[in-house]
């Protein structure tokens, strides 16, 4: 089990009680599709994908990077168990969706970015610290259902 | 070997014009970043009196880390050759597992959010990694 600290539990509560879903949402798949672009590959279906401004005005882009970033309100809920939290989720992206776990890793390092765009000074070396552990933890548990 | 397109070394020339001039503290950040995020990287400063983030030894080596950084921008045509001397420095001298590289580079991309949130559109991130990404591996050249 992850054991938390205080600051870490504040941290993490404070950050998305304070992040805008539909401006940090649509932010960071954005940028996920053009930093990584063979992230690509899972949106087919998604029309204009062709560079950074068509990625940035895609209506279905935007819809998808709030979805996604509300899926992290379940493990930010119940932190001291994010692997069982994620379990249903880890199946559909491994059954289902069919996606590499690497591509995990990717996301959340978008969301690390934006997050410290977003608070500036705010975002210390302390709080980047716990938020990259949330996000581990989030990456690892969406990928242990794959077999 | 990365390959760096025009549009790439167009993209870090004209960023790093823009904030080349606060050098020194994108420099303090990132090392203060990584031994706080990362802390085992710290086993690399054990030198150091004052291990801490901020202390005046951690700032400088922002500064020179971060030198190295600006005078790889002027050498973005030929990294590997370029970077020689450095990666002879690294490889022999400092022998820094390369897998920190990654871990600094991450830390300056951070910065660069942090300090310039408008600038670090997608664009300039995704050539900008390519870059720190180019780096390192010039950096790792004279390793084995």
């Amino acid at each position: 089990m992850v054991e938390w600290t205080d600051f870490e539990r504040a941290t993490i509560k404070d950050i998305f009680s304070k992040i805008e879903y539909d401006v940090v949402g649509p932010a960071t798949l954005a940028r996920c599709l053009v930093v990584y672009p063979w992230t690509q590959r899972y949106f087919g279906k998604f029309g204009n994908l062709y560079n950074a401004a068509g990625i940035a005005e895609n209506a279905m882009v935007s819809k998808h990077g709030i979805t996604i970033l509300h899926g992290l309100d379940r493990a930010v809920k119940n932190m001291d168990d994010i692997k069982n939290t994620y379990a249903e989720l880890s199946v559909l992206h491994s059954e289902k969706l069919h996606v590499d776990p690497d591509n995990f890793k990717l996301l959340a390092d978008c969301l690390t970015i934006v997050v410290a765009a977003r608070f500036g000074n705010g975002f210390t070396g302390e709080v980047q610290a716990a938020f990259q552990k949330f996000m581990a933890v989030v990456v690892s548990s969406l990928g242990k259902q794959y077999h | 070997m990365t390959t760096l397109t025009a549009k790439d070394k167009q993209t870090v020339k004209a960023f790093w014009a823009k904030v080349s001039g606060k050098s020194e503290d994108i420099g303090a950040a990132a090392v203060a970043r990584m031994l706080v995020v990362y802390p085992q990287t710290k086993t690399y400063f054990s030198h150091w009196q004052d291990q801490s983030p901020n202390s005046p030894a951690a700032r400088k080596h922002g500064k020179t880390v971060m030198m190295g950084v600006g005078d790889a921008v002027t050498k973005i045509d030929d990294l590997k050759e370029g970077l020689k001397e450095l990666s002879q420095l690294h490889a022999f001298t400092l022998r820094v597992d390369p897998a920190n590289f990654k871990i600094l580079s991450h830390n300056i991309l951070v910065v660069m959010a942090v300090m310039f949130p408008t600038d670090f559109t997608p664009d300039v991130h995704v050539s900008l990694d390519k870059f720190l990404a180019a780096l390192s591996l010039a950096l790792a050249e004279k390793y084995r």
